[in-house]
């Protein structure tokens, strides 16, 4: 393909509280091309997570405008929009918040092979078997419910639903924080395997400035909605420039650190 | 070592299951001294039974746990002949301030999931003096603020219901002590902030709100249980900050826990890392994070990605 991956330009977004208006996403633009990870970095309330819900149209944006794989993203409707969201997934938090918990593994699988009629019927058990394998779960995890398996499968899980309508790009939000370390590394070395073989890019939103350092290929740094800050992830940790940049590195928590309280 | 503020000894919890469900065992066999003074970090990921710790040390387990083994209390040392005493069966309850502690019936269990912060009645001498009393003698700080904090109470009440509670103060004595800890926890306007509503605060400042009360019967004890896992980076750091000063200036011992080792390691002077519900590795910070003796403790270090992690993906020209 010639050109970004995603392309967004001016996006913005506010939210009516009580107290006023929250410009919540003000003027963000930024292009991802295939295969990359961009990492979307800030405090609580920067709009890394209204950012991401604007590219998944989870919320429709006030202004600006998204290009995806070359086309008018903000633009499609209906089955349209349903079609090509096939190529643009997401993977949340809370896998149990984000499936009916009752619902077994190969309902969950079954879904998006079936609504986006990836294969036929009959070869349906055949492919959930195989995304289990891919993501590394056991086939005979299928008949087991979302809620009795772990958090590390049933993340496992939402990845092998995420990639079942081979994505191109596929919006992590906060995808990691909530397992445990030793778990964590393993997700992340899947999501990694992923990317290498099916050049999937990743919008990886999150606050763990090491793991974004190591595992992403640029970084944006939001604070109050606007981009304070980007460049090669690497480069931005090592050295930021912004106040909010050099805040969130200082107030990465490493060993024997000796912080003061700011007075 | 100083004297042990807090002695634990082959402590083992046992969560009552479901109907058809057998007990769960969150903890098992542990044998832990906490000193007085000290900051001990309590470390482990999910199911470790690090927060079944906290609970049980600070009375705050469910009445249908089963408990075996003891946790003893020297933090009042003025009687000293009173018997081994076996976990606190008295637990905190809210919205009972105007109870006086002899008419007090046994406290229902899930009063005493709600809140280590207040307990009813002026104070009084606790009848067994190795038994800690909750909300005076441990203040507990949870993980998330808008959970433990009252939302239709003013900020101003509930740190100040905490000081007249436990120190028998009228309300215009209460309310100008929580003004005071208001500052000390480092609220912008504390005078304003005690007309406040927790709404109305943001995520860092109603943890302070919390810390304020659950400091505010001066206890010998503060137990925080994943206090700022659920702020971000930079509010994290302003919080454990103040929990070190607080800490620091009082002379109050810290029993911190978290799942994050590093967080951990920044903050305590020794560590323990708990996993499947024993503890794996008790030693120093040094001594845990230099030197660990338990492959576990290795596994968690080396799961840590930190500022100087070798990069998984090339960044940069390479692409």
């Amino acid at each position: 393909m010639s050109g970004p991956l995603l392309s967004v330009a001016g996006l913005s977004k506010r939210f009516d509280r009580a107290g006023g208006t929250v410009m919540a996403v003000d003027g963000v633009s930024f292009a991802m091309e295939p295969g990359e990870t961009l990492a979307l970095a800030g405090p609580s309330g920067s709009g890394k997570s209204t950012v991401a819900r604007l590219v998944t149209r989870l919320v429709e944006p006030d202004a600006g405008a998204v290009s995806f794989e070359g086309q008018d993203w903000l633009a499609l409707r209906g089955a349209a929009l349903r079609a090509r969201r096939a190529r643009l997934q997401m993977v949340f938090q809370d896998p149990l918040a984000a499936f009916n918990p009752r619902a077994t593994v190969a309902r969950v699988l079954d879904d998006p092979l079936r609504i986006h009629g990836i294969v036929a019927r009959s070869e349906r058990p055949r492919r959930i078997a195989a995304l289990l394998e891919r993501v590394g779960l056991e086939a005979s995890l299928a008949g087991r419910a979302i809620h009795e398996i772990s958090g590390g499968q049933r993340q496992r899980v939402a990845i092998a639903r995420a990639i079942a309508t081979k994505p191109s790009l596929i919006v992590l939000d906060e995808a990691v924080s909530a397992l445990d370390v030793s778990v964590r590394a393993k997700i992340v070395e899947l999501l990694l395997d992923l990317q290498r073989e099916e050049k999937i890019a990743y919008l990886f939103i999150g606050h763990d400035l090491g793991l974004m350092r190591v595992a992403a290929h640029r970084l944006i740094i939001l604070d109050g909605g606007r981009i304070a800050e980007q460049g090669d992830a690497l480069a931005v940790i090592d050295a930021p420039q912004s106040a909010i940049g050099k805040a969130l590195v200082a107030a990465a928590p490493r060993f024997f650190r000796t912080d003061r309280e700011a007075s | 070592m100083t004297a042990p503020l807090v002695s634990v000894r082959d402590l083992g919890v046992a969560y009552a299951g479901g109907r058809e469900a057998r007990a769960r065992q969150a903890l098992h066999g542990v044998d832990l001294d906490i000193a007085a003074g000290e900051r001990l970090a309590v470390i482990g990921e999910s199911g470790s039974g690090k927060s079944t710790l906290a609970l049980a040390i600070a009375g705050l387990l469910p009445g249908t746990a089963g408990v075996a083994g003891s946790i003893q209390w020297f933090g009042n040392r003025e009687g000293q002949r009173s018997p081994p005493s076996v976990l606190p069966d008295i637990s905190p309850s809210r919205g009972e301030i105007s109870q006086s502690p002899a008419s007090k019936p046994l406290i229902s269990p899930l009063e005493g999931e709600m809140s280590g912060r207040t307990e009813g009645g002026e104070e009084r001498p606790s009848k067994d003096t190795r038994t800690a009393r909750p909300g005076r003698d441990i203040g507990f700080v949870f993980q998330d603020p808008a959970a433990s904090l009252d939302p239709v109470l003013s900020v101003g009440e509930q740190v100040a219901e905490v000081a007249r509670a436990h120190f028998g103060l009228d309300w215009t004595h209460a309310y100008a002590r929580a003004a005071d800890l208001l500052g000390r926890v480092r609220l912008p306007d504390p005078r304003g902030a005690l007309r406040a509503f927790p709404h109305q605060l943001s995520g860092g400042q109603k943890q302070r709100v919390a810390i304020a009360a659950a400091i505010a019967a001066r206890p010998k004890l503060l137990i925080a249980d994943e206090a700022t896992s659920a702020l971000d980076a930079i509010v994290q750091a302003e919080i454990v900050a103040l929990l070190r000063r607080l800490t620091e200036e009082d002379g109050m011992t810290l029993l911190f826990v978290s799942h994050d080792i590093a967080l951990a390691a920044g903050l305590a002077d020794r560590i323990a890392v708990f996993r499947g519900g024993g503890m794996v590795e008790l030693g120093s910070v040094a001594q845990v994070i230099e030197a660990p003796r338990h492959a576990y403790t290795r596994a968690l270090l080396d799961a840590h990605i930190g500022l100087d992690a070798v990069p998984l993906v090339a960044t940069g020209q390479a692409r």
